[in-house]
């Protein structure tokens, strides 16, 4: 993993840099399985190793694959900050409870309760979700509003003006652009099969969620990643047309509103916002039917975020 | 001292400082944005390390398991790696539309382009 890293920062040629990136996030991934956080591990593969490459990769089409090369005069500078600054790190681990200590303070306040309490008070086998969905339910509703915001702040920079005005979307698939890629079958007809297993697997990991590593940031990711294969295949004027961009627009709005709304509809029904217990007769039903719902809410604007982006990166260059 | 002791920590700090290295030496901004995600990336692994309890498991309820690893960190990570994607898709766009404005992605040049202006 610091291989990589460090050939990283050598590399000029950033194509290869990119490629190394997906690789350390790959690794990273492996490194969360050993240290028992699968679904870190999940997001993380789906994440840095497969739709932040794919963006990289866009980006570097639509500007340079070449770094320029300059003279060292500020390499020597920032070497010396970094050394320092590294060496003043190392010397505050020097206090730090050691790696896999059971007694350290990061074990002792509110993570016994969450492990002993959160299956009699959740119901939900895996910890991670009853934790993101209903303990902190409130960081969970920022964190997808901020993705809603990241793809809106996209859609202001490069999104809007070229894609509709200056191309035109085509209305029928008669006179859109195939991509390159089109012209080879066998990545078409793999294309065409692995599609719906794609998004069959993403809806998987969005309800399976409660019971085993998964949940709406996964599974927007992956669902995303599905309609990325397929404009990557059959190109860009096809999956605008498969998945237009009402749909899209409103993929990324509908998630937040769900989210928020069912924080409302708990309101109404007594409880604090985000309270699900509110929801039905017993308190347990009515957190599943919660964290169903909010996590159904954070697939849907994940998976619209991820494909609004795509779309907007991808029909830059045309 | 026993092997795994503060090593995990010095890893992160290895993989911290070649991101920020990257950041603040190389002019290329894509190669700056990359350096941002090593940075990030050495974070995530701070946190995650930390809930490691030895001899614990994933944090996933089951009958006749006694340590679970702390499942917090993992909760704010999870989400801080979509936010993380996300937000990088925001500076690639701002890259992309530097590039549009000064033709150029290396930082001295568009110093030396506001320059002129």
């Amino acid at each position: 993993m610091a291989a990589s890293a460090v050939g990283m920062v050598r590399l000029r040629n950033l194509f290869a840099v990119v490629m190394l990136s997906g690789i350390f996030s790959l690794s990273a991934a492996a490194l969360y399985v050993v240290l028992d956080a699968v679904d870190v591990a999940f997001t993380e593969a789906s994440v840095g190793a497969g739709i932040a490459t794919v963006l990289m990769l866009g980006t570097l089409a639509l500007t340079t694959t070449e770094e320029a090369i300059k003279e060292n005069s500020r390499n020597l500078g920032a070497l010396f900050v970094v050394v320092v600054t590294g060496g003043m790190l190392i010397y505050g681990t020097l206090d730090m409870p050691f790696y896999g200590d059971a007694m350290a303070p990061i074990h002792q306040h509110v993570a016994p309760r969450y492990i002993l309490d959160s299956g009699a008070e959740v119901g939900v086998p895996n910890i991670v979700t009853s934790v993101l969905a209903s303990y902190r339910g409130y960081d969970t509703l920022g964190e997808v509003t901020v993705i809603f915001t990241a793809a809106l702040a996209v859609m202001c920079l490069i999104g809007r003006g070229r894609e509709n005005i200056t191309h035109g979307l085509p209305e029928k698939t008669d006179n859109a652009h195939p991509s390159v890629m089109h012209r080879h079958s066998v990545l078409r007809v793999t294309a065409k099969l692995l599609m719906p297993l794609i998004l069959l697997f993403a809806f998987y990991v969005q309800f399976h969620g409660d019971f085993g590593p998964g949940g709406g940031f996964q599974a927007g990711v992956i669902f995303g990643a599905g309609f990325i294969l397929y404009a990557l295949i059959f190109g860009i004027d096809f999956t605008r047309i498969a998945i237009r961009g009402w749909v899209r627009r409103a993929m990324l709005s509908s998630g937040v509103l769900l989210y928020a709304g069912v924080g409302v509809v708990a309101m109404f029904m007594g409880g604090n916002y985000l309270d699900y217990s509110m929801l039905a007769h017993e308190a347990t039903h009515g957190q599943h039917l919660g964290i169903t719902l909010i996590e159904f809410g954070v697939g849907t604007t994940v998976a619209g975020a991820m494909i609004t982006i795509f779309t907007i990166f991808a029909g830059q260059d045309r | 001292m026993e092997f795994p002791g503060l090593f995990n920590y010095w890893i992160v700090v290895v993989l911290m400082m070649i991101g920020f290295y990257m950041v603040i030496a190389h002019g290329n901004l894509i190669k700056k944005v990359v350096g941002l995600n090593v940075f990030q990336v050495s974070v995530f692994v701070l946190y995650i390390s930390m809930g490691k309890i030895k001899g614990g498991t994933a944090p996933i309820l089951d009958a006749g398991i006694e340590v679970y690893s702390n499942p917090l960190p993992h909760v704010l990570i999870l989400t801080a790696i979509v936010v993380g994607v996300a937000t990088t898709a925001v500076a690639l766009a701002l890259v992309v539309r530097i590039r549009d404005a000064y033709g150029t992605i290396e930082d001295d040049e568009i110093h030396a382009l506001e320059d002129d202006l």
